[in-house]
């Protein structure tokens, strides 16, 4: 364990990334245990308790009894610390599946443009191109547009606006590969085409991508944010941090900033341990770095 | 002694580089002499420390490497000690070098005019029109065709052994005492290193410039150089002149080196090669480094040795062996 | 294959390559195509980088392949073994002798007409040790998947006899059978290179080239390769195309040997003879440059000028212009490889 942590970063701020990263993640996943309301359970909530400002103790007349609202609460009577872990486990979900569905798609899409080359190669780039002359956002608010809200829409928006990125790194990574001569070997053996592709050239190509994909979870939780932000993202009863913050944005004039403030902080904290850590990976994931 | 001073002199030097798996000891107590108009051929394979005596005596090891004891004394004057800015104005002026790569040397994007005419008027004051006519003359010199429109050219417009006889014909401006040449044939074709060799021979012979030539390839230096001196893991192991060396040599690993070429076979007969790999600089024996490949081996070799002198016809030779060791060290009590 | 140069002149032939010649064309990209529409004068590269080569290897015969960089030795390594197309030209493989025929009836195979199946069993028995052995091994698989993965996918071996097949071919090549599970990286390059030469060995080739095989080496591993090289071949009856820069090499492990200038085969001859009866000005410039360890203070006289470019090669012989022989039919006619003495071919239009 110990080892491990040398390896990852010998640095104070790059463990303390790692440690809030983890801390982040696990208060994610067991946001049902450890939250005191569950924020999407309309029961629960009770609007007379809207607006609450951090630490008063109210609630007589909820499903759950009285309780301290540590964070304050929304206008809809939320919990704001509940509110917030359930919306990190939004936040989380949306990112992590949206890159991974994107990563899978663009990085066989990619290796295949990068090993065969010709016409495989142009359909699939001139694709990309078009893909990424358009700003994301704009493809992603015209896609939610079409297909309306909830948490499996904004995956596939959030996965049609990534996966080129993906098959553009792929394809760099396989033509570079492709070349090297373990890879004319594997033809000398007469092995099979899969084989070459998944057992050799993507064990390869795949460092850049887990260090590209790793920064592209911070930025497809940001994009989440922000399309929440304006409405489009998810539906108003189960806000993310992004709706979040969003709502009390209204609020911030009179002086109830803890609506939008503290959700504003966990997205914050989390976007950031992302990239910190997501730049340590790429240090130790290059085999030459690693060397010395 | 009545030998005249010689241009360099290098005596007990060693270059560390501390890393996180201990000192590796890249040059370890290096003794050198070159007197003037002399070439010593420097051989030794990958990892022998060649390279990095070479760029010790130029005071050019950059960390985490350091020159942690010896003498450098180029004519008389230690470059260990000198002031920086000083040994700066001696490189390149007295002392020049030339790399494997040529592009170390040339910029690539100023003219070879530019490169040339800023080396002289760095170490000379002349005027801009001399200057150029003597990077004129230097670049004829160097054999290459019509020097004077070439002179305007970048260096990627020259093929791979043009760009070598620029950087050659740069090293050698300001007619320095001494040339360090690092591996410079190594990537050039056969015919090509024939021609930069013809080169260089001809010009440190009409110079008297002593030079120093650092390779890996002893049949190279059989035809170039009056002597030669052996590295083996960061160590000098064998030194003397180059027909005593190559005829006799005294330590196992120059006959082993010898051995493992094929010129000196019959056809297809197996070749005399060295058993193992060249040991890690990081954990080096006590003793002799080699001895675990040597065939000739004994117990006094984990004892640690100096150099000895021994006479020789063509002059002095010295090894690194306890075979040759004069004086018979007492055996080694056996522990562990 | 009596008009190839290279017949075999003690045993039977293994492969034969006839007229092959490999054209790299640096197509123009879009904008050199837009500038070509408007009228400038942009022409698209063509490298003639193997120019109608001819060669026949035998069994069991070592054929050294030497010439400078550039001179298309590796192209045509490549192309031997099917790693590239050729631009025109066929490669013939020579099947087992069949039946108990006394006539010993070799059966002929044009490698690349035939069907799928049929050509992938030839081109299994080709294999090829390249220069830099470790690109040439898989960063990210441990040596010893790397070794079987192979003779596995195509059923040489059974999965519950890898361990000792494996521990095997090791042995064979020099290496520790305890360090299969390592990775490439943690080998020195001497045991990388006998990596490279035991994953080519596991399917069981009879013919292998070797690109440059030692070249990065240093000379005390160079021969241990060499000897490994000579021990498989006295033990398995292999057959290499050897390529190198480097003469003295190709002198101790060939039977024959042929050279390279610029594309074109300029001499074939046996190893003895390419040192002894050199005809080819280009050969006796390659020999006549050859470090020496004999010679003291040797006076080097090189030969001139530097070879040309490939993409715009002289007329004639392309040695002409840097050949002290030179005469007005050598700057026009392309010389044919002509026998000059049995067994012996040259390119070059002097009497022997």
């Amino acid at each position: 364990m110990r080892k491990l942590l040398d390896a990852y970063s010998p640095h104070f701020a790059d463990r303390l990334a790692l440690f809030a990263l983890l801390v982040l993640v696990v208060a994610a996943l067991a946001a049902p245990l450890i939250s005191p309301q569950n924020p999407y359970d309309l029961a629960q909530l009770n609007i007379a308790d809207g607006r609450l400002p951090p630490g008063t103790h109210a609630g007589s007349d909820t499903a759950t009894g009285p309780q301290h609202y540590w964070l304050g609460s929304d206008d809809q009577g939320r919990d704001m610390f509940s509110a917030i872990l359930y919306g990190l486990r939004i936040s989380l979900t949306v990112g992590l599946s949206s890159t991974l569905l994107a990563l899978a798609f663009g990085l066989s899409l990619g290796l295949l443009a990068g090993y065969f080359g010709g016409w495989i190669d142009t359909a699939v780039m001139r694709i990309a191109d078009i893909q990424l002359s358009f700003p994301a956002i704009l493809i992603a608010l015209v896609l939610l547009a079409v297909l309306g809200q909830g948490v499996g829409k904004i995956i596939t928006a959030l996965f049609a606006v990534q996966w080129a990125y993906y098959a553009r790194t792929a394809r760099s990574a396989a033509l570079v590969e492709r070349n090297k001569d373990y890879i004319a070997a594997a033809r000398l053996l007469g092995l099979s085409t899969w084989r070459i592709l998944f057992r050799h050239l993507l064990p390869n190509c795949l460092p850049p991508l887990i260090v590209v994909s790793a920064l592209q979870v911070a930025s497809a939780i940001s994009l989440e944010a922000t399309l929440s932000f304006l409405g489009i993202g998810l539906p108003i009863t189960e806000p993310s941090l992004g709706l979040l913050i969003s709502t009390g944005f209204q609020y911030l004039m009179v002086g109830d900033y803890w609506i939008s403030f503290f959700p504003g902080i966990a997205l914050v904290l989390l976007i950031v341990s992302i990239n910190l850590v997501a730049d340590r990976l790429r240090d130790v994931l290059n085999p030459r770095l690693q060397k010395q | 002694m009545t030998e005249p001073l010689p241009v360099l002199d290098v005596s007990h030097l060693s270059t560390h580089f501390a890393t996180a798996k201990g000192v590796v000891r890249a040059v370890d107590d290096v003794s050198l002499r070159v007197q003037s108009g002399q070439i010593l051929g420097l051989v030794g394979e990958s990892g022998s420390g060649k390279s990095m005596t070479g760029f010790s005596i130029l005071g050019l090891v950059d960390p985490p490497g350091k020159v942690v004891a010896g003498n450098v004394l180029f004519k008389g004057q230690n470059l260990l000690t000198m002031d920086p800015e000083r040994l700066r104005q001696l490189r390149g002026d007295r002392i020049a070098m030339i790399f494997q790569d040529p592009m170390m040397t040339l910029n690539p994007v100023l003219r070879i005019e530019t490169q040339m005419v800023e080396t002289l008027q760095a170490h000379q004051s002349i005027s801009r029109s001399l200057a150029r006519t003597r990077a004129i003359e230097a670049l004829a010199d160097v054999g290459i065709p019509s020097p004077a429109e070439r002179l305007s050219a970048y260096p990627h417009q020259f093929s791979g052994g043009m760009r070598q006889r620029v950087a050659i014909a740069i090293a050698l401006l300001n007619r320095p005492d001494l040339v360090i040449a690092d591996e410079p044939t190594t990537a050039l074709d056969v015919t090509i290193q024939g021609q930069i060799l013809a080169l260089v021979q001809r010009l440190c012979r009409e110079r008297q410039t002593s030079l120093i030539w650092i390779t890996h390839d002893l049949s190279v230096i059989a035809g170039l150089a009056d002597q030669v001196a052996v590295m083996y893991a960061g160590r000098i192991v064998e030194s003397g002149p180059v027909q005593s060396v190559l005829a006799a040599p005294l330590h196992p690993y120059t006959e082993g080196l010898l051995g493992a070429i094929p010129a000196l076979h019959e056809r297809g007969e197996p070749l005399r090669a060295i058993p193992g790999a060249t040991p890690s600089l990081a954990s080096l024996p006590t003793g002799c480094a080699f001895a675990d490949r040597c065939p000739r081996a004994f117990a006094q070799c984990s004892v640690p040795l100096g150099e000895t002198e021994i006479a020789g016809d063509a002059g002095p030779r010295r090894t690194r062996c306890w075979l040759h060791s004069p004086v018979p060290a007492p055996m080694p009590t056996i522990q562990r | 294959m009596t008009d190839s140069p290279a017949s075999a002149s003690r045993s039977s032939p293994l492969v034969e390559l006839r007229h092959i010649s490999k054209l790299f064309v640096r197509s123009p990209d879009l904008a050199a195509r837009v500038a070509q529409k408007l009228g400038a004068a942009v022409s698209t590269e063509t490298v003639h980088a193997v120019d109608d080569v001819s060669l026949t290897i035998a069994r069991g015969e070592i054929v050294g392949l030497v010439g400078e960089s550039g001179c298309g030795k590796s192209t045509l390594g490549r192309l031997a073994v099917g790693l590239y197309a050729p631009t025109s030209g066929q490669r013939f493989w020579y099947g087992e002798e069949t039946g108990g025929a006394p006539g010993k009836q070799t059966e002929r195979l044009a490698i690349d007409e035939l069907p799928a199946s049929e050509r992938q069993a030839i081109q299994i028995r080709m294999q090829m040790v390249f220069q830099d052995a470790s690109a040439s091994l898989n960063p990210r698989m441990r040596v010893g998947a790397a070794i079987s993965e192979a003779p596995l996918a195509h059923g040489l071996i059974k999965r519950q006899d890898r361990e000792d097949w494996l521990a095997q071919l090791m042995r064979r090549v020099g290496l520790d059978p305890s360090l299969a599970e390592r990775y490439p990286h943690q080998f020195s390059g001497g045991q990388r290179a006998r990596l490279g030469i035991a994953r080519a060995l596991a399917v069981q080739p009879e013919f292998i080239v070797c690109d440059e095989a030692v070249a990065a080496l240093d000379v005390s591993i160079q021969a241990q390769i060499i000897n490994l090289f000579m021990q498989l071949r006295a033990d398995l009856g292999l057959t290499y195309l050897f390529i190198s820069h480097d003469l003295g090499v190709v002198r101790h492990i060939s039977d024959r040997v042929v050279v390279m200038y610029l594309g074109r085969i300029v001499e074939v001859a046996s190893a003895a003879d390419i040192f002894e009866r050199r005809h080819h000005p280009y050969t006796r410039a390659l020999i006549a440059e050859l470090p020496s360890l004999s010679q003291r203070h040797r006076v080097y006289q090189p030969v001139q000028g530097e070879p040309p470019s490939p993409i715009h090669p002289p007329k004639g012989c392309h040695f002409h212009p840097r050949c002290p022989f030179a005469r007005a039919e050598c700057i026009t006619e392309r010389p044919a490889l002509r026998e000059i003495a049995p067994g012996h071919w040259s390119a070059c239009v002097l009497e022997p």
